[in-house]
């Protein structure tokens, strides 16, 4: 490899050029952690939006505050006939619809059908700062509970779909022959489902009656069930290049020399090869949860995700939808919490990336890509 | 060569057999999901359900009822005449699956093609200029865009595009798919939206790998070489770095292209009302009939297990190093 041509030296790949610029001197006798670290507390674009993902998780999970002490309201309650003072003007919540008694006595649809009142921007001392929904529920509290929702499922999957990706290839990689088969199959076989359809198919099948099988009890309307189809159909994205990875590693002199001191298997995998492993596992770990987020909210419309009246953002674009010419905020807002989550992991995801391993570049991502998950 | 065509022809039946296993387990396993109780309506007598139940054979043992399912999907596919029984239909309204699919073709087919061939070719000028100007304004501006552009949900941006250019201003038709053949103006017409909303974040996303593929790519010696023999930068760039910079989204177009050809693109068909096969697939999957969503994961898959053979064949050929075994 040579240097970077200057003419073409690419200015927002903090991390790479910071670590061209790194002398040999300056990395002798450091872990790779800590020089990671000084990557990326350089890199402020990727630092700025972890701050943002944080802020939005921190929002969220102050969402019992909010309704409490300054929307005054719950994330189900409805006020369906009360009125608002906005700028101190009333303005009712739910106005308009329903018919008329015509002239030959019919019945006459009232024109301008429901009026739901819109964002109130503190106008209303914070009650529907973001405007009400068709039941007259407080969007922004519902929102910020939805995100909870949202957030749980991301990051439960993530957790999941990671450690279980992780544990698959670690036995697969280590021990190869018929378990590797299996692993690699089964990797293969998921793989080839579209993954929408496995997931909704998983997903509606479970929402029927929920999951009673082999001591496991799940309620048919619990979050485990997305949590659980999301990271099951998403584990061939992050086991299939974390395997490719162990088979070479276990090749290395220094697995072999684990294993000449006597190392069992249990050692070998958790000791050297999984800290081999663990920053590209981290890198996945990071922008799968965007993924998921975005997996939820598609599974959530269509139905086959977050069941009502549990709130998440998929729940609350698909309950909007129909509203969106007389109510576009419905759909609005939770489409746009949903764009600065993803994006601020996907941002701070490559950071993180570039930090660990500035030559590994777009490779992690690309696997990360999956077909179709989101279309 | 053939040998490995054959033996990929061989893994693509496994792969389809194990998937179809798959789909009809996830339906037996579920508690609620005995269709004759279903289809017998609502507070149906007890022998109605039996008659159900032995009419479509859901009384038999499940291999059983596997082996008459997958029966009725293949002689479905045959041509020639169809009784009432002897092709895979529908638990809920009792349509031709098979039909079904063939009706969601073209919308789908539409979809996939027209998106696809928007995608790759914005995906490839993106990330052309994107890395040309590395670290200039054009540069950072598409990085930023591109990053919005994967970050969306689909449907949501599906939504809000209807919205703002089909309802509140109507410059494009709201929804609902035209045959090609009916008219060719209003089939573009009303697909214009979909295609561009399916492809806003593959644009994005092939246009990140490629930047980055075409700057390692740069700093090769052959490229470097190639400069020095006097060659003009375009030629440079558009024989030497493009070429290699291609390969991994040749991979990606074609997973992604198999996918929405097999009706993946499900939350796209929905929102604009295409009625292709991904709908279908939707529609059938709330009311849990096993036959649709059997025929569509099927059809779906066949698309996926080819389209990879193929980019192994091609791989072969776009890369000498890489010996298919």
């Amino acid at each position: 490899m040579t240097e970077p041509a200057t003419d073409y030296s690419p200015s927002l790949d903090t991390a790479s050029a910071l670590a061209a610029e790194e002398h040999e001197a300056a990395i002798e006798g450091r872990s790779p952690w800590y020089l990671a670290w000084r990557r990326l507390r350089r890199n402020y674009v990727a630092l700025a939006f972890l701050g943002l993902f944080f802020l939005i998780v921190i929002c969220c999970s102050l969402a019992p505050l909010y309704a409490r002490y300054v929307a005054h309201t719950g994330p189900n309650a409805t006020h369906l006939a009360e009125t608002v003072i906005v700028s101190g003007k009333p303005r009712q919540v739910l106005s308009g619809g329903g018919f008329h008694v015509g002239k030959s006595g019919e019945l006459v649809p009232n024109a301008g059908g429901v009026k739901i009142l819109g964002p109130t921007w503190w106008h209303a001392g914070g009650r529907f700062l973001l405007g009400a929904d068709q039941n007259g529920r407080d969007v922004a509290v519902r929102l910020l509970y939805g995100g909870v929702t949202s957030l749980k499922v991301g990051i439960g999957s993530a957790l999941i779909c990671t450690l279980f990706a992780l544990t698959l290839a670690l036995l697969a990689g280590y021990y190869g022959g018929w378990i590797d088969w299996i692993a690699a199959r089964l990797f293969d076989l998921i793989w080839a489902f579209p993954v929408l359809l496995l997931a909704i198919a998983l997903g509606s099948a479970l929402t029927i009656n929920g999951f009673h099988h082999f001591g496991i009890n799940v309620a048919a309307g619990s979050l485990w069930i997305p949590t659980f189809v999301i990271s099951v159909v998403l584990i061939p994205y992050i086991g299939r290049p974390l395997r490719g990875q162990i088979l070479s590693l276990r090749e290395k002199e220094f697995v072999e020399a684990s294993r000449g001191l006597g190392a069992g298997p249990l050692r070998v995998m958790f000791l050297e090869l999984l800290p081999n492993v663990a920053s590209t596992a981290l890198v996945f770990f990071t922008l799968i949860i965007a993924t998921n987020i975005l997996t939820e909210a598609g599974l959530s419309f269509l139905g086959a995700g977050v069941q009502p009246p549990n709130a998440s953002w998929g729940v609350l674009i698909s309950e909007g939808q129909d509203r969106i010419v007389t109510a576009p905020w419905l759909t609005i807002v939770p489409g746009v919490a949903i764009v600065l989550t993803v994006l601020s992991l996907n941002v701070f995801g490559d950071g993180l990336r570039d930090a660990l391993d500035p030559r590994a570049k777009v490779k992690v991502s690309v696997a990360a890509h999956e077909h179709g998950a989101d279309t | 060569m053939t040998a490995f065509i054959l033996r990929r022809l061989l893994g693509m039946v496994l792969v389809l057999f194990l998937v179809s296993v798959l789909v009809f387990v996830i339906f037996i396993v579920v508690p609620g999901g005995d269709p004759a109780s279903r289809m017998a309506g609502k507070n149906p007598t007890r022998q109605n359900v039996i008659n159900i139940r032995h009419k479509w054979g859901f009384d038999r043992p499940f291999y059983v009822q596997y082996y008459e399912m997958m029966k009725k999907a293949v002689t479905g596919v045959l041509p020639g005449p169809h009784g009432q029984y002897d092709v895979l239909r529908s638990f809920q309204n009792q349509t031709d699956v098979v039909q079904q699919i063939k009706r969601g073709m073209p919308a789908t087919f539409s979809l996939a093609i027209g998106a696809g061939i928007i995608w790759l070719t914005f995906g490839i000028i993106v990330g052309t200029i994107a890395a040309v100007t590395a670290g200039g304004l054009s540069d950072r501006g598409i990085t930023i865009l591109a990053l919005i552009g994967i970050s969306m949900p689909v449907f949501w941006l599906g939504i809000v595009s209807r919205y703002f250019l089909a309802e509140k201003n109507s410059w494009f038709p709201d929804g609902e798919y035209v045959p090609l053949t009916q008219s060719p103006v209003q089939w573009a017409y009303h697909l214009i939206l979909p295609w561009f909303v399916l492809a806003v974040l593959f644009i994005g996303f092939y246009g990140r790998v490629l930047r980055s593929n075409i700057l390692d790519t740069i700093n090769e010696d052959y490229v470097r070489t190639a400069k020095a023999k006097g060659l003009s930068p375009k030629t440079v760039m558009r024989k030497h770095v493009l070429r290699n910079s291609m390969i991994p989204i040749v991979t990606l177009f074609g997973l992604d292209f198999a996918a929405v050809l097999g009706g993946g693109a499900i939350l796209t068909e929905t929102v604009f009302d295409l009625h292709g096969v991904g709908q279908y697939a939707a529609e059938s999957v709330g009311d849990l009939d096993l036959p649709p969503i059997m025929g569509v994961t099927l059809y779906g898959a066949f698309f996926i297990v080819l389209f990879s053979a193929i980019i192994d064949v091609l791989y072969a050929f776009l890369d000498p190093r890489i010996r298919p075994t």
